[in-house]
């Protein structure tokens, strides 16, 4: 990168986003991409919390064999609160609204998104839906399960059904605001010599990303308008007896739902290829297949919705075609983790805490990736449908690979974010419990779902009580995991040690300007003139800049 | 194309067309409607929709006018509504024949009401 540049460095100190102005009002009606990531960042980890609350619920009750902890009604209710909140207020808006805005316009060397109000506005329709949905937790809750099928949802539940599923519908369009944002900013906004291919694989995952949002995201939003209207006005799509059909709520929830995985998880694969690519010094083996490898995910993953309808009266045949796509969109996925492992091969590896998570993802997602292969074949999920098994399933794709990369990409950006180094040993540490806690809480998960434990039940046979207190007991583990970072982070802000501008001597237009950024993100106008992971031109990029702030 | 994209001025006149040929599918749909086409009624009336969704998208939203990479994105709106059409749809036509079908496999026994299928959900 050249620079055509003002003398930035020596006011470092001065000016930026965050000391720029401190009132509430400044923050509330921000413009500033970065400013917004951070009222994501504040918005999701209390939601984060409250459905953690939940998951301490549910794996309290299970502990023992009999349900005396919470009363059945309660236990549907809080394992459904548990998956609507953590799915719809955290892991999908998580990396695209916290880590993707703060950084999505600096590795793109732009001064903002291309719509900074429809940025706003897309994180007070979450506040708004997010109130919503708080409200309709204390106003009874949801008792439907996160998938919300009829019959059940549209004519038994006494639960807030319509309310929920309102709230849902008003977030999606934060979701939608927030990927079209994204996409015209990376179309629009790349920097001089910024082409496609020199972009950042993060930027390829979130504009993936960005596509989900926007084609997928107005069927869920249809979807549970239609169920509430279902219940409400009796309308007959989903029943019978006036014409409709279960079926098509599942056909309709699942065509968004997942492909909402991956709304998750290519975020997460995308911070993943930044770590990797840092922490190894090398750029990623075969940058081009990881790129495509997202956009494969994207489209394929909108043709195998049917493989969750294995067991309802979906047609055997089209489940093998649902079958044989689902086997497929698992190589894209395949080829990403072979070329990690293929950029860590003779790398210069640095064990700091977001590698950690990295190497972390690795594992996990694999495991995570595989199980679903065993999900996806018919016979087989005759035997593991609604069992255990999907359960560790998904919260090792989930958690395991989407939460931890979330993690990681904190701890990665954190010194860029806040201007503050944070306890790497704390780091570290809480990063190892973390894996350690996770894998005790959901493997002994795939035991109890192969020997046949149902979701969704509080009370089970006295057999699987050996399992289930394994599972607790790695549950209270992960909690201490979740909140360690919590603590050490929020000190660092008061204590740590202040951060250069390229802590980890990284490669990439974010790391090009100071940490904290300043309010336009650069005091230069940015210009490309590498490939990207070109970690060989860190120093040669510096100095240059270096040898302008001093002539200027 | 993409030189249109900027502020392109519409004359009134088009916009009038285009409002007068929705009117014409709509008195077209009313009329056909008065007659029994069987299972062509559906598809009489799906189409004459269409066309006119296709006028307001085209006219109305300026998308004849705007670059092609809007006219991508609208595209791919389409197609994707289509996938989850197109999948359904196949769904319910070859559920039914696979019913048949295992009736047609077992004894021609006296009819036997289908056991309920659990219904669960995924993950
Ligand atoms: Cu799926």
């Amino acid at each position: 990168m050249e620079i055509a540049a003002q003398p930035a460095e020596t006011q470092e100190e001065s000016v930026n986003y965050l000391n720029v102005n401190h009132t509430v009002k400044s923050w509330l009606l921000t413009l500033d991409h970065k400013r917004i990531g951070i009222l994501y960042l504040l918005s999701i980890s209390l939601f984060f919390l409250i459905g953690g609350i939940y998951a301490s619920l549910i794996r309290l009750e299970l502990v023992t064999p009999r349900g005396d902890l919470l009363t059945p009604e309660m236990y549907n209710r809080v394992f459904t609160m548990h998956g609507v909140i953590m799915i719809f207020f955290f892991l999908i808006p998580s990396i695209p609204a916290t880590l993707g805005n703060f950084l999505l316009p600096l590795m793109l060397g732009a001064k903002d998104v291309a719509f900074p109000r429809l940025n706003l506005l897309s994180w007070y329709i979450f506040i708004i839906g997010g109130a919503m949905m708080m409200y309709t937790l204390v106003s009874g809750g949801i008792d439907t399960g996160w998938t919300f099928y009829p019959p059940y949802s549209s004519i038994y539940s006494n639960s807030q059904v319509t309310l929920a599923g309102v709230s849902i519908f008003i977030t999606g369009f934060s979701s939608i605001l927030t990927g079209l944002n994204f996409m015209v900013t990376i179309h629009t906004m790349r920097a001089p010599g910024l082409t496609w291919f020199r972009m950042p694989l993060f930027l390829w995952g979130m504009y993936s990303t960005s596509l989900i949002q926007i084609l997928g995201t107005p069927v869920i939003a249809i979807t549970v308008l239609a169920l509430a209207f279902e219940r409400t006005l009796q309308i007959g799509i989903f029943d019978p007896k006036l014409g409709g059909d279960p079926v098509l709520f599942q056909h309709m929830f699942w065509f968004y739902s997942h492909p909402a995985v991956y709304i998750m998880v290519i975020p997460g694969m995308g911070v993943i290829s930044e770590i990797i690519a840092s922490m190894t010094r090398k750029a990623i083996f075969g940058y081009h297949f990881v790129a495509f490898s997202s956009l494969a995910i994207a489209v394929f993953g909108f043709l195998v919705w049917g493989h969750h309808m294995f067991t309802s009266s979906q047609s055997m045949y089209q489940g093998l075609v649902f079958s044989l796509i689902t086997y497929a969109v698992a190589i894209p996925s395949a080829i990403k983790t072979f070329n990690w492992v293929a950029t860590i091969y003779k790398g210069s590896v640095s064990y700091d805490t977001p590698m950690i998570y990295a190497l972390a993802f690795l594992g996990l997602f694999t495991i995570g990736g595989m199980t679903g292969l065993f999900l996806a074949a018919m016979g087989l999920d005759i035997h593991l449908h609604d069992t255990y098994f999907v359960v560790a399933h998904f919260h090792y794709v989930m958690v395991g690979g989407q939460i931890i990369a979330y993690l990681g990409g904190l701890h990665f950006w954190w010194p860029k974010m806040t201007g503050r180094m944070y306890s790497e040993i704390w780091g570290r540490i809480s990063a190892v419990i973390i894996f350690l806690g996770f894998n005790l809480t959901f493997f002994p998960q795939f035991v109890l779902g192969y020997l046949g434990m149902p979701r969704r039940y509080h009370a089970y046979v006295p057999e699987f009580q050996t399992l289930h207190v394994l599972s607790s007991a790695g549950a209270s583990i992960l909690a201490l995991g979740f909140l360690m970072p919590g603590i050490y982070l929020t000190a660092s802000l008061f204590f740590g040690k202040k951060a250069e501008a390229n802590p980890w001597q990284a490669y990439g237009l974010e790391w090009q300007t100071a940490s904290p950024p300043p309010l336009e993100n650069f005091t230069y106008d940015p210009v490309v003139t590498h490939e990207a992971y070109d970690f060989d031109s860190v120093k040669e990029i510096q100095e240059a800049r270096e040898k302008v702030a001093v002539t200027a | 194309m993409s030189a249109h994209s900027e502020h392109h001025v519409v004359p009134v006149k088009v916009y009038l067309a285009i409002f007068g040929a929705l009117m014409v599918g709509t008195a077209l749909t009313v009329f056909v409607a008065q007659f029994n086409f069987g299972v062509l009624n559906v598809l009489i009336a799906l189409t004459v929709a269409c066309i006119k969704a296709t006028l307001v998208i085209l006219f109305f939203m300026h998308v004849a006018y705007s670059s092609r990479l809007t006219k991508v994105v609208i595209g791919a709106g389409i197609f994707w509504f289509a996938i989850l059409i197109f999948m359904t749809i196949t769904d319910y036509r070859v559920r039914q024949d696979w019913h048949v079908g295992l009736g047609s496999l077992e004894k021609p026994a006296a009819e036997q009401p289908a056991a309920p299928q659990p219904s669960g959900s995924g993950h």
